[in-house]
């Protein structure tokens, strides 16, 4: 019997597995996939926004900004990639001048520090590619962008390590009440619990009502990006947002942690599981990248992807314990700022758990830092005193990333243990360069089968059901 | 560890062996080839078709038997072969940094250097076929290697996307191991393969031939379920209403190689955009003094025996510049008329060594029976040749006496014209 069940393995529910791994309580934390961050958390724009775009008397609002402040910490704390680049929202002729005073103010209302608006000179001395029609922009210092994959992974790792149960490949299939708890059924493993969080993303209002009444209606949205070449890594030097719409925040270009480019997302309705791109989707994304930098060379594009929002029908978070059901509570409809508020979020719950009369004692010694070997950023000596501890450092597999064996093998072991190709490439990059695993992919693949004592036909390249190889003419080797 | 070489080949692929053989049989005698893989030979590995050596050998042999041939004369060498070896980087000072599991992270030193890296395949994200993004898409190089290095077949319902070499390679291949290859889909009027290729891959598997289609759709999640193809315009925009669905579970794409140049370029030699490879003069010399390169990573090469003969000549050039000093001469440019989308070289040092010229390039679209015309700036024609026909697939190549050279004013310009001779 678990004290708490998180229903959804992306960042909202590995923060509250992390934060609740700090407790003398049972946790389990449900993920229907075969790894965390599988869903919305690894296809965003990957911002952690200041907080001057919600409304001021909105959860949003609430949370983003001391969420934001805590993403800084925590991915200091637990070595996940994270930039505070800056963001500049750019108004395109002196009709949009009256938004940019309006996000500053919103910005004042909301508790943003450093917020200053740049004037034409000034705004081109600081971004020289962005297009001459900006003729002024919100300076936002404390924007920033991070990894988001690894990001949620810190924190489910630290929490598995801190005693957190992770059961993966477990979809919730029924939730029932006795008078101790509840009983979750779920395609693996059916557990009990005291409490619920329902941090199930596009889901959550499915979740909701295996047991409640409906209370709040998911709609999703879908945001297409292109994710460009390292070449174009520099062409921007901030996170370049247009002036907001009733849509949302529009098409931002932004360099990301890695190097790359981003450029994304549109928002267009769609169904929960629906990640394709699409022509007229991707045509949006570039007209829209154009307008703000219209120097961006689109063939150096490697990868498109899109990801799907959770929308809630409230037009804001849902941060709340069930209405029609005691003991669960409610993180739904966590789209942008979902990411930036994460944490915060997370700590709603605790707050909530705490007023319940759990958490009252936090362990005496628990787990609360993290850190990976990344050896391209190695000096020559630490590279060759680990090639000497760990031969396998030495051979580099991802060519495009400089990713070595070692690295590799550590996400194949590590706490949350990859278990696919993607799954791989989400811990330590591999895979993630121009040539997007045309060249490491088969070397990958037979690290996994190696490692995890797989046959080829076993191999994912992804979630279940993506075996890469399907037949074995000539007979095993 | 500082260890100081003639000459150092990035590169154990048909390029760095025939241009470490050449060096060698040059006179060099400190020659080190590194090679990333676990055995030499290259892309020519997982190459197990024949029609190899044709020019070379006058036989037709498969990859690795043409791979074998070098790398059985090097084993009668003093050249020395590092495999399981990345490079890092090339310092323009000609320092190398290299990896490797039994010895560490090291520097060594070549007085030469030739870069023999090879390309990578064009990916999905570069042409941003629309659609899911599940298990079954792979470039057709990565299928490749599967197969034919490792024994598994990727897919048994498969649609290729581009008519270059590698995808009907593909497709003959992935028929013959019991999958149902049900097009291949060419975005341009015509196939970018060799012709003999598109006779022996698809005619002879009666697999049909789309010219000027393409992906527009890829459905299916976790795995490839169909594809849309549709007919494009003369812009390469697809027409609304063409489109045909194909149920397929496998997606192969052909869709062009890259001269792999990331190292190239942090050293700060100076890239072709035309070619996306160094800029190189008739000696295979890049723009930094005593760093050479060859073969693919130059521009992309049709024919491995070209390959071959194009880096022993910067095996050769390398062993002169140790032997007998850097290059001197008048720097002349080679620039080209719409047609001729490029040209290797890009510039030459006149005199040359040697009596014969050669210059390698290709036409941007189909050519009935046309010239080749060499020029100078001035309008003066110095050389010119027919042919009945030329296709973008088909590299050209022209040998010009250097005397013919030594009439002009100002640098080279090459183009070609179509229709009978003048």
């Amino acid at each position: 019997m678990y004290d708490v069940i998180i229903i959804g393995g992306g960042i909202v529910g590995c923060a509250a597995a992390y934060y609740l791994g700090q407790y003398d309580v049972k946790t389990v934390l449900l993920e229907k996939e075969n790894d965390v961050a599988d869903g919305t958390t690894k296809a965003n724009s990957a911002i952690i926004h200041a907080g001057y775009d919600p409304q001021p008397d909105t959860l949003m609002a609430k949370y983003n900004v001391p969420g934001a402040a805590l993403a800084k910490e925590l991915c200091e704390k637990l070595d996940v990639p994270y930039w505070q680049c800056g963001a500049l929202v750019a108004a395109f002729g002196e009709e949009e001048k009256p938004q940019i005073r309006r996000l500053y103010q919103r910005g004042q209302a909301n508790g943003v520090p450093g917020l200053r608006i740049l004037e034409k000179a000034e705004l081109h001395q600081l971004e020289p590619n962005l297009a001459e029609a900006a003729v002024q922009a919100l300076w936002v210092p404390t924007s920033a962008i991070v990894s988001p994959w690894e990001y949620a992974l810190a924190l489910a790792e630290t929490a598995v390590r801190n005693g957190v149960v992770l059961n993966l490949n477990s979809e919730v299939t029924a939730i029932t009440r006795q008078a101790a708890g509840f009983t979750v059924a779920t395609t693996s493993h059916t557990v009990r619990g005291r409490y619920i969080i329902n941090a199930a993303g596009v889901n959550a209002d499915k979740v909701h009502e295996l047991i409640g009444k409906k209370e709040l209606t998911i709609q999703p949205v879908k945001g297409e990006y292109y994710l460009l070449d390292k070449s174009e890594g520099d062409r921007v030097a901030h996170t370049i947002f247009q002036c907001p719409t009733a849509a949302g925040k529009g098409v931002l270009v932004s360099p990301t942690v890695h190097g790359n480019l981003i450029v994304g997302p549109n928002a267009a309705q769609c169904g929960p599981d629906d990640t394709a791109t699409t022509a007229l989707g991707q045509d949006e994304v570039r007209s829209a990248a154009l307008k703000s930098v219209p120097s961006i060379n689109f063939r150096e594009n490697i990868r498109n992807f899109a990801g799907v929002r959770a929308r809630s029908d409230r037009g804001d978070f849902i941060v709340e314990e069930s209405r029609s059901v005691p003991d669960f509570f409610n993180l739904a409809g966590i789209m942008s700022p979902g990411l930036s508020a994460a944490p915060a979020l997370a700590l709603a719950a605790v707050d909530w758990l705490k007023g319940k009369g759990l958490l009252k004692e936090k362990k005496q010694d628990y787990i609360d830092s993290r850190k990976r070997i990344r050896f391209k950023e190695l000096s020559d000596e630490q590279k060759n005193q680990l090639i000497e501890q760990e031969p396998a450092y030495g051979r580099i597999i991802c060519r495009c990333e400089t990713i070595p064996e070692g690295e590799i093998l550590a996400a194949l072991h590590g706490v949350i243990p990859a278990v696919s190709i993607d799954a791989v490439k989400r811990r330590c990059n591999a895979g993630m360069g121009r040539c997007q695993g045309g060249f490491c992919g088969e070397r990958v693949a037979d690290l996994l089968m190696r490692e995890h004592h797989l046959s080829g036909l076993e191999v994912l390249q992804d979630k279940a059901g993506s075996q890469i190889l399907v037949a074995q003419p000539k007979g095993r080797r | 560890m500082n260890m100081t070489y003639d000459l150092i080949v990035i590169g154990a692929g048909p390029a760095g062996l025939a241009a470490a053989q050449a060096a060698w049989e040059a006179g060099l005698k400190h020659i080190l080839i590194i090679e990333r893989d676990k055995e030499a030979g290259g892309i020519l590995n997982q190459c197990i078709h024949n029609g190899f050596g044709l020019h070379l050998f006058k036989q037709e042999l498969t990859g690795p038997e043409f791979a074998g041939r070098f790398i059985d004369a090097l084993k009668q060498t003093g050249v020395e072969l590092m495999l399981d070896t990345m490079v890092l980087s090339v310092e323009a000072d000609h320092c190398v940094h290299v990896v490797n599991s039994a010895s560490g992270y090291q520097c060594l030193t070549g007085q030469t250097i030739i870069l023999a890296m090879g390309c990578r395949e064009r990916t999905r994200g570069a042409i941003a076929i629309p659609g899911t993004r599940p298990a079954g898409i792979y470039t057709a190089g990565a299928a490749q290697r599967y197969m034919n290095i490792d024994g598994y077949l990727v897919g048994s319902r498969v649609v290729i996307l581009g008519s270059g070499d590698i995808g009907l390679i593909m497709a003959r291949r992935m028929t013959l191991e019991g999958a149902k290859v049900l097009a291949c889909v060419e975005l341009m009027p015509y196939s970018g393969g060799l012709p003999r290729n598109i006779a022996q891959c698809l005619k002879d598997f009666d697999i049909p031939l789309y010219l000027s289609h393409t992906i527009t759709d890829i459905k299916g999640d976790p795995r490839v379920t169909s594809c849309t193809v549709a007919q494009v315009d003369e812009h390469r925009r697809p027409i609304p209403g063409t489109e045909r669905e194909f149920e397929c579970d496998t997606i192969l794409l052909s869709v062009g190689l890259i001269p792999e140049n990331e190292l190239s370029r942090q050293t700060g030699i100076v890239l072709d955009p035309r070619t996306k490879g160094p800029l190189v003069y008739e000696n295979m010399e890049t723009s930094i003094p005593g760093i050479f390169a060859c073969g693919n990573v130059v521009h992309v090469h049709d024919l491995a025996d070209n390959v071959a003969m194009e880096a022993a000549k910067a095996g050769r050039a390398a062993a002169q510049a140790v032997l007998n000093g850097p290059r001197s001469g008048e720097e002349v440019s080679v620039s080209t008329l719409p047609g001729v989308t490029y040209t290797v070289p890009q510039h030459l040092h006149l005199p040359v060594r040697d009596p014969l010229v050669e210059f390698s390039f290709r036409v941007n679209r189909n050519y009935g029976k046309s010239r080749i015309l060499l020029k100078d700036e001035s309008g003066q024609t110095l050389a010119r040749y027919q042919r009945d026909f030329m296709v973008p697939g088909s590299m050209e190549k022209i040998t010009v006496p250097q005397v013919l050279l030594e009439k002009r004013s100002g640098g080279l310009i090459l183009s070609v014209e179509e229709g009978e001779a003048a």
